[in-house]
């Protein structure tokens, strides 16, 4: 079976920014593929090389078999493109927007209507575009994308912009449409929403990918450091020093910034222990590392979304 | 969210991206729900459709009133005591002469002058004793000052001459060869009509295409499998609807209430629309593939438009312009689109004028399409 997607050492360069430097990727058919990256690393030039609506400096690049580049009317009806703007005809309702978008592809409007419903937007259908809410645009916008039943689906940056309970809303649609069977590619700057949605994650910065895999194998192949905090004034940040060194605990960082006293370890066991000794456990919280850490190990500096 | 996989009735249908194979029985087409979407769009836009249909009509309401009746000279004449050439006069010459003349007695004549000098009165008439007739006008408006002398002088002259017994040796007959009814209305209304189909279809095209590149929908519409024909054709029939329902609502409001008479060959107008409108489209789309943003694209259409509506006579008739300017009018579609529909509104014209202007719009819009289509950009790069 051929890849939903494959890529060869694509480049784009805009005047003196190389926005795309080099990135090949593949992507099997039904997977949920993620980009992640900081806003200006070359996701949204990736994906549109990818969509075929630009055509890369350098670099080769195959959909379900064929090339996206020049405009391939065979590939199109394969294949659905949600915006990261909402683009739509001016002054349409939502049933009249996903209806004309659905007749490009020849599909009629019972179709496009029962998609409509799918999102949960039957009761905005007869809402102008320009009227909807941030979260009911971009349900809209992917329904549009999604009418003609396409087996490969592009989101960018689906959620941007969401308040939380229309982003885990449009998560849950999101996992259906990969349920069925549709190969889903999704660019996104949070680090959460790769790690729920995604099979496999790339991480991306300044043009190139840095490392891909799935989202809990990322975390696990970085230095498994376990950040383990509780509730400041409890115990002195000295006092701590002291006794976890004769407590032979592998410290890598220790703080109090007067709110949580923290401390990186590999080894949480006896840092634990020495923390229940002091009786020193109030605010108690130990978390393992996040793709934040995987970015921040990747790139040396924090995660700016 | 309250629709899930579990309440949906449709299952993913086969892959192999025959979306047609999904309900066949539903037939769309791609070009009427683009065209009907458009529509729709136009029509909810309340200050397109102000622009569009009610400014033009705004601008044929008010000229059409302030020109109205206007075309005689009709003066007003303060006589001043008795003044014998005219009092004398009796019959056929005299009722000519009230045609075009009012003519008040008065007797004070300093304040009479002065009457005229605030413009209560065009000229003041008084004649000596020695048979002088002084004639005193204003110049304020020349075309009627001009008519006046002419009236007084042949008045005179007629008299003289009959004073001498005498037949005349030499007579002119002078007819109008238009229409008695050539009223202003009557070269307004093709005029403005074309003022008005210009600015529909240059806006129209400029702000679509920018708009769509901008909001990316011109992107989705690249990446649907539907060809750039039926995208153009479908804009094209928009603005074509757009046109005709400009010279519709502007034929009928001209003629039911400013007298517009329509000659026999009126409805050539529509063909001759119809390719003024492809002229003004290439216009737009070329002003649209220049342009980045939405205030750009109204900036370059603007000067476009308003000088070529000024020297096409679109507002006053362009006869009295010098030389240089009537040329520079001659490169411009609305001055032939302008020229020829007053032939075929008001003037009689026939296929045989319409034809040619036709071909050159055709010819333009071509040229300059095939201009735009080289600048023309899918994204903003």
């Amino acid at each position: 079976m051929t890849a939903a997607i494959s890529a060869d050492g694509i480049r784009q360069r805009y005047g003196d920014v190389q926005a795309v430097d080099g990135v090949s990727l593949t992507v099997e058919a039904g997977e949920f593929y993620g980009i992640l990256g900081p806003n200006g690393a070359g996701k949204t030039t990736t994906m549109e090389i990818l969509e075929g609506v630009r055509e890369p400096d350098e670099g080769r690049v195959e959909l379900l078999g064929m090339a996206p580049w020049p405009r391939n009317p065979k590939l199109l009806p394969r294949i659905g493109v949600q915006f990261q703007a909402s683009a739509f005809f001016r002054k349409l309702t939502a049933r009249e927007t996903i209806r004309t978008f659905a007749s490009f592809y020849g599909v009629g409007p019972k179709r496009a209507d029962a998609m409509l419903e799918r999102v949960g937007l039957a009761d905005k259908a007869e809402t102008l575009t320009e009227q909807m809410s941030g979260g009911q645009a971009q349900r809209l916008s992917i329904a549009c994308a999604l009418a003609h039943d396409p087996e490969l689906v592009f989101l960018d940056e689906p959620t941007t912009g969401l308040d939380p309970q229309a982003r885990r809303n449009l998560w849950d649609l999101l996992r259906d449409i990969n349920d069925e069977g549709r190969t889903v590619v999704l660019t996104t700057h949070y680090l959460d929403e790769a790690e729920v949605l995604c099979d496999r994650v790339s991480i991306m910065d300044h043009g190139r990918i840095l490392h891909t895999g799935a989202p809990a194998a990322l975390i696990r192949e970085i230095d498994d450091t376990v950040r383990i905090s509780v509730a400041s004034g409890q115990l002195p940040v000295e006092r701590a020093r002291e006794l976890l060194a004769a407590a032979g605990a592998d410290v890598a960082t220790l703080e109090d910034d007067t709110v949580s006293l923290s401390v990186s370890t590999r080894l949480p066991a006896p840092v634990l222990s020495v923390l229940a000794e002091q009786n020193a456990l109030r605010g108690l919280e130990v978390r393992g590392a996040t793709l934040e850490d995987v970015f921040l190990q990747l790139t040396g500096r924090e995660f700016r979304a | 969210m309250t629709t899930t996989t579990s309440t949906e009735p449709k299952v993913p249908a086969p892959r192999g991206g025959s979306a047609d194979a999904a309900d066949g029985r539903e037939r769309v087409s791609a070009f009427w729900s683009l065209s009907r979407a458009m529509l729709l769009g136009m029509k909810r836009d309340r200050t397109a459709t102000f622009f569009i249909l009610l400014f033009p009509l705004v601008f044929l309401v008010f000229f059409g009133s302030v020109t109205k009746g206007s075309s005689t000279p009709h003066a007003k004449v303060a006589q001043v005591g008795a003044v014998k050439l005219f009092d004398s006069m009796t019959g056929e010459g005299r009722s000519e002469l009230d045609k075009v003349l009012t003519i008040t007695r008065t007797d004070d004549e300093a304040g009479t002058l002065e009457k005229v000098r605030k413009g209560d009165f065009d000229a003041m008439i008084t004649q000596g004793a020695d048979g002088k007739v002084e004639l005193r006008y204003t110049a304020a408006d020349q075309v009627r000052a001009g008519a006046l002398q002419g009236i007084f002088n042949s008045v005179v002259q007629e008299a003289n001459q009959q004073a001498t017994h005498q037949a005349p040796a030499y007579v002119v007959d002078a007819q109008q060869v238009e229409d008695k009814s050539l009223k202003p209305i009557q070269f307004l209304t093709p005029g403005l009509l074309g003022w008005a189909v210009a600015t529909g279809a240059v806006f129209g095209a400029a702000l679509t295409l920018v708009n769509w590149r901008k909001t990316k929908v011109l992107r989705r519409l690249r990446l649907a499998p539907i060809s750039a024909g039926t995208v153009v054709s479908s804009r094209i029939l928009v603005s074509l609807l757009t046109a005709f329902l400009q010279t519709g609502v502007f034929l009928v409001v001209a003629t039911s209430f400013f007298g517009l008479k329509l000659t026999g060959n009126w409805w050539l107008v529509l063909p001759l629309v119809a390719c003024a409108t492809l002229a003004f489209m290439s216009i737009g789309l070329l002003a649209g593939s220049v342009a980045r943003t939405e205030e750009a694209a109204n900036g370059i259409s603007q000067v476009i438009v308003l000088p070529m509506s000024f020297l096409s006579g679109s507002f006053f008739p362009m006869d009295g312009a010098p030389g240089w300017l009537q040329t520079v009018s001659k490169v411009m579609p609305l001055h032939y689109l302008v020229d020829s529909a007053q032939s075929v509104l008001t003037r009689g014209g026939g296929v045989t004028d319409a034809l040619p202007t036709m071909g050159g719009l055709l010819l333009f819009a071509a040229v300059l399409t095939g201009i735009a289509w080289k600048l023309f950009r899918w994204e903003d790069a």
